[in-house]
C-alpha cells in the first residue's frame, strides 16, 4: 500500500499539482491565461471521448451492459446519500445541501482520467470503454439533485435552465460528441489523430493539473470559512461512495482496474458542469461552500489518496 | 453633425449570465450590444463565475424607456443572488434612429 501510495504522489500530474498549490501561496505571478486553461479542457474531454469511442465500437454490448447499469444507479444514489447527510449531520439548509450533493453525485472529468494514468503505470489497465461510463455519471445526479429542491417547493430558479446548462454544457457536449465520433470511426479513425491526441494527452493533462493546482490553492484561503463538518464530508463521503462503487463494478464484472477507476469516478466531485447548472438553477445557494468542497477538499485528497486506496481495495476484493 | 441624446445602459455581470442577459435585452427592445470581458472586484467576494471565467460587461444604447426597463429587469431578477451592476448615462449619437 505504502508503495502504491508513493507511486502516485511522484507521478508528474500530482507533482504539478502540488507546484500549482505552491506557486499560489508563495505569490507567484504564475497565472495560466484564460485561453488556455479552455483549450487544454477542450483537448482532453474530447480526448478521453474519442478513445473510449473508438474503445466502444469493438466491445460487445454485454459487457458495457451490467457496468452502465451500475454507473446509473450509482449516479442516482449518491446525490440522495449526500444530500441525507448534509441535512441530518452536518443540519445545513435544503437549497446548500442540494446543491453540495449534485456536486458530488457527478463526476470529476480530471479525476477520472488521473485515476486511469495511474491504473496505467501500475499496470492495472481500466477497460477502454471507461469514458462512456464517465458520460452516463455526469448528468442524472444533477437532475436528482436538483429535484430534491424543485419537487417540494415553488422554486424560483430555473430547473430547465440548469438542465440545458448541464446537456449543452461544454463537457458534456465534448465528451458525448467524442464518444459518438470515436465509435462511428472506430479503431483505424483513431490512428488518424493518434499523435495529438493520445501522443499528447499526459504532457496535456499535466499542464491542466498545474492550472487546477493554482485554482484549488485559491479555495484553500476559504477552507476556514466552510467549517470543519464540511471538510470532514469532502473527505469521508468520497470514501464511502467510492468503496461502494469499486465493490459493485467488480460484481459488475469491470477489472481490478476498472473498478479502482469506476471508484474515483463516483468518488469524486464536479466542478466543471455542476457549478453552472447549480449557479443558474439554484442562485441562492453558496458558491464557497460547493466549490471548496468540490476543488479545495475532495478533488485534492483524491488525487493524492482516494485513487491509491480504490486500488488498493480493488486489487484486495478482485486480485 | 446632428446629434440626439440617448442613454448607454452598462451591465456589469458574472460570466453565467451572459445569455440571459442578452437574450432578455432583446425582449426588452434593445438593437444591438458591445460584449467585453473584463475583470475587477466588487462588494461579492467570492462568484461561482470565479473559475468559470471573467466579469462580462455589455454596453448598449438605446432610448430612455427602454433603458428603465433593462434597469428595472435587472434590479428585480439578478440584484438578489448574483455579482451583477447596472448603470445607465447619457450619450449623444448621430443616426439616433439606429438605435431605438
Amino acid at each position: 500500500m505504502l508503495d502504491i501510495l508513493l507511486a502516485n504522489l511522484l507521478s508528474p500530474i500530482v507533482l504539478a499539482f502540488a507546484l500549482g498549490i505552491i506557486a499560489r501561496l508563495i505569490r507567484s505571478d504564475l497565472s495560466f491565461p484564460e485561453p488556455l486553461y479552455q483549450a487544454l479542457s477542450i483537448y482532453l474531454l474530447l480526448a478521453i471521448g474519442l478513445k473510449g469511442g473508438a474503445e466502444l465500437s469493438h466491445t460487445p454490448g454485454a459487457v458495457v451492459l451490467r457496468p452502465a447499469l451500475v454507473t446509473l444507479a450509482l449516479g442516482m444514489l449518491t446525490p440522495i446519500t449526500s444530500y441525507v447527510v448534509l441535512r441530518k449531520i452536518g443540519r445545513m439548509d435544503r437549497i446548500n445541501a442540494a446543491a453540495i450533493a449534485a456536486h458530488y453525485g457527478s463526476v470529476s472529468a480530471v479525476t477520472f482520467i488521473a485515476a486511469q494514468t495511474f491504473g496505467q503505470l501500475q499496470g492495472n489497465l481500466a477497460e477502454g470503454f471507461m469514458p462512456a461510463l464517465v458520460a452516463m455519471l455526469e448528468v442524472p445526479a444533477i437532475v436528482v439533485a436538483l429535484m430534491l429542491v424543485f419537487a417540494r417547493s415553488n422554486h424560483h430558479g430555473s430547473w430547465r435552465e440548469g438542465l440545458h446548462e448541464v446537456l449543452a454544457g461544454r463537457s458534456v457536449v465534448l465528451l458525448v460528441g467524442g464518444l459518438v465520433i470515436g465509435y462511428l470511426s472506430g479503431t483505424e479513425g483513431l490512428k488518424q489523430v493518434e499523435p495529438f491526441f493520445v501522443s499528447g494527452f499526459k504532457g496535456a493533462l499535466t499542464l491542466f493539473l498545474l492550472e487546477m493546482g493554482l485554482v484549488a490553492a485559491r479555495r484553500l484561503r476559504d477552507l476556514k470559512k466552510v467549517g470543519t463538518f464540511l471538510v470532514g464530508f469532502g473527505i469521508v463521503m468520497p470514501i464511502l461512495h467510492g468503496s461502494l462503487a469499486v465493490v459493485l463494478g467488480h460484481w459488475a464484472g469491470l477489472s481490478v482496474g476498472g473498478s479502482a477507476v469506476l471508484g474515483a469516478m463516483v468518488a469524486s466531485a464536479s466542478y466543471i458542469a455542476a457549478p453552472a447548472a447549480v449557479r443558474i438553477s439554484l442562485p441562492e445557494a453558496n458558491p464557497t461552500l460547493y466549490l471548496t468542497a468540490s476543488l479545495g477538499i475532495t478533488f485534492p485528497f483524491n488525487l493524492a489518496l482516494g485513487i491509491p486506496l480504490y486500488f488498493a481495495l480493488a486489487q484486495w476484493i478482485g486480485g | 453633425m446632428l446629434t440626439v441624446t440617448l442613454k448607454l445602459v452598462t451591465i456589469v455581470a458574472e460570466r453565467v449570465l451572459q445569455e440571459r442577459l442578452l437574450r432578455a435585452l432583446k425582449e426588452l427592445g434593445a438593437r444591438g450590444y458591445t460584449l467585453t470581458e473584463v475583470s475587477g472586484e466588487g462588494s461579492r467576494g467570492v462568484r461561482a463565475s470565479e473559475w468559470e471565467g471573467h466579469n462580462v460587461k455589455i454596453e448598449t444604447i438605446v432610448s430612455p424607456e427602454v433603458a428603465d426597463r433593462i434597469i428595472e429587469h435587472i434590479a428585480e431578477h439578478y440584484f438578489r443572488y448574483y455579482a451583477v451592476i447596472v448603470y445607465a448615462q447619457p450619450v449623444e449619437v448621430v443616426r439616433g434612429d439606429k438605435y431605438v
